[in-house]
């Protein structure tokens, strides 16, 4: 194939991925945006494998791999449950970044194999410099992506790790790779110095890619698997530069302009900057917070009370949270949803967009549960709902109806946009217990006289509202 | 005019400049018209599209050093193969895992009635 025809095939291909994000603006054109992007991966890989020459041994190898990694990622497709989402998004994003380290070190190497050598067989400083970039953020999307998915998945506590000193140790280690970076340059990528200082400036990466996830709580984890998204289009686009590569340079700007969008909407979801999210800590030191000694009442329901006094509204917006992906109860809420139509309820949901543990976390699930989309609303387009509905119905989330983000400006959630569920005629709280948030702040809702709080697992009490219906 | 054409040569680096910065317009205005409720489907597929880096694995794995190459050039080519293995495989679990993760999705969102 010629030089100008495997151009001409990436460029497609990189149309093709822009159609696939474009498909997304709606459901329906969503599934054939899909197909879109299959086609593009399908056209960039052949056009890659009908431009260079490939001997056995290595078309063994290339075989080998897309087998064993395709099987593996279509079991894991196939298997992976909804509320795991998170997690695997996580896990994904830590592939591409190690897949970034090992092609940037593929091309130091070897970089006669991608045309990018001088006629000495030393790299371009530019090549260098791409080459380091490209290595860099994928080594932190990979190791940030590891602690992010621990995180998530429960192996490691979704608390924040406050190191000391912890903002001068990451200055100190990106400090560090500028001088690697200079050094490799130095060597002009020829020989084991320029191999040796490619793998510490790996490691110093790697190192970095921790340090900056392990201070961020649960809470900000849609920020962080935003942030991660981004960067490892970041990483590919990086790379894109080095090897010439046109399908890989438009991904990547795609991919990296997603992330960084889903980040800025969730930042702006939470009322917080960027910046503080990645110095993070949040939900540290708020929680000792709002203890004025008044001791206070809460007015606690059964499932018979909550079933009686929604059969009998007009309508009822239900508000899911992190806790109904916990208890897996989206499908019993379902059919709670379903009861009360029956009875002539009309029932929206109102989707506040941190609400989960990524964004689109709770779209997702309820779709799962056969939820038909045009009932999900989101926060801007619901809010001013709550004061015409009878039952706001909050199953699993908190601080996202918390009314002090409004009203007290003391509080570390003050401004932050929220459902504003106090609104309606009655508030129900299904909650485990009377704890607070995630962002470790108490919510007033709780002892006003028109909420009723229903305090155990979201998916037993719902499955007791049915059994009452 | 061949011979303006000649002396200015543009810096290729430059046209892929060019096709990064307009990319990144592009993905700008693209995402911001997702609808939120596809927001999960969106980082699914990004992920399994950034994974065209496999581009470049695919090159390593095929990376052969010229006839009569010293030792240490053929070790390096050695191990710019099974880093390009590596690459492959993991690269490889995204894709399939990445847009059949996000057909799966998709198939589950629909309209009322």
């Amino acid at each position: 194939m010629s030089a100008n025809l495997a151009a001409f095939l990436y460029l497609v291909s990189g149309v093709l991925f822009i159609q696939a994000l474009r498909g997304l603006s709606s459901p329906e054109t969503a599934r054939r945006g899909n197909v879109y992007g299959m086609a593009g991966m399908a056209i960039a890989i052949l056009t890659t494998l009908f431009s260079i020459r490939i001997e056995f041994g290595s078309l063994v190898m290339i075989l080998g791999g897309l087998a064993l990694g395709g099987t593996v990622g279509a079991v894991i497709a196939r298997r992976i449950a909804m509320t795991a989402m998170p997690q695997l998004v996580a896990a994904f994003h830590s592939l591409v970044g190690m897949a970034a380290v090992f092609v940037a070190a593929a091309a130091l190497y070897a970089p006669e194999a991608f045309g990018i050598n001088n006629a000495d067989g030393s790299l371009h400083m530019q090549s260098l410099i791409e080459l380091s970039l490209g290595v860099f953020i994928g080594a932190v999307t990979f190791s940030g992506s590891v602690i992010a998915f621990a995180k998530l998945n429960g192996n490691m506590s979704g608390k924040p790790i406050m190191l000391p000193m912890r903002h001068a140790i990451n200055l100190a280690l990106v400090g560090g790779a500028v001088v690697l970076v200079f050094m490799l340059i130095g060597t002009h990528g020829v020989g084991a110095s320029a191999q040796s200082l490619f793998w510490i400036l790996t490691l110093v990466a790697l190192i970095f890619g921790v340090l900056l996830i392990i201070p961020i709580g649960g809470a900000d984890m849609p920020v962080v698997v935003s942030m991660l998204n981004s960067y490892s289009g970041w990483a590919a686009a990086a790379l894109g530069f080095t090897l010439e590569n046109t399908a890989l340079l438009i991904t990547g700007a795609l991919v990296g302009s997603s992330g960084a969008i889903l980040s800025y909407i969730m930042c702006k979801g939470m009322n917080r900057s960027f910046i503080s999210v990645i110095m993070g800590g949040f939900g540290e030191t708020a929680a000792a917070a709002e203890d004025d000694g008044i001791e206070r009442t809460v007015k606690r329901g059964a499932a018979e009370d909550a079933a009686f006094i929604m059969k009998n509204a007009g309508k009822v917006i239900i508000v899911p949270g992190y806790g109904m992906a916990v208890a897996q109860a989206q499908h019993a809420l379902k059919e709670m949803a379903v009861k009360l139509k029956e009875e002539g309820v009309e029932v929206k949901y109102a989707i506040h967009p941190v609400a989960g543990r990524m964004p689109g976390h709770m779209n997702v699930l309820l779709a799962e549960a056969d939820v038909p989309y045009d009932d999900v609303f989101e926060l801007e387009d619901i809010n001013s709902e709550f004061g015409s509905a009878d039952v706001a119905f909050v199953i699993g989330a908190n601080d996202v109806t918390n009314p002090a983000a409004e009203d007290d400006p003391s509080s570390p959630i003050y401004g932050m946009p929220v459902l504003k569920v106090w609104e309606a005629g009655t508030v129900m709280f299904i909650k485990r217990s009377l704890g607070a948030g995630y962002a470790g702040i108490e919510n007033p809702l709780f002892f006003r006289d028109n909420t009723m709080m229903l305090l155990s697992d979201a998916k037993k009490m719902v499955e007791e509202i049915n059994k009452a219906l | 005019m061949l011979a303006i054409a000649s002396a200015v040569t543009v810096d290729p680096f430059v046209f892929r400049l060019a096709i990064f910065t307009l990319a990144c317009f592009v993905g700008y205005f693209v995402v911001w018209s997702v609808t939120p409720a596809l927001h999960t489907p969106l980082m699914a597929v990004t992920n399994a599209i950034s994974s065209v880096i496999i581009v470049g694995a695919l090159i390593a794995a095929s990376a052969h050093a010229f006839m009569g190459s010293d030792a240490e050039v053929k070790a390096a080519f050695g191990m710019t193969r099974l880093f390009g293995f590596i690459a492959i495989t993991l690269a490889s679990v995204n894709i399939f895992g990445g847009f059949l993760v996000t057909q799966r999705m998709l198939a589950m969102y629909k309209k009322k009635g």
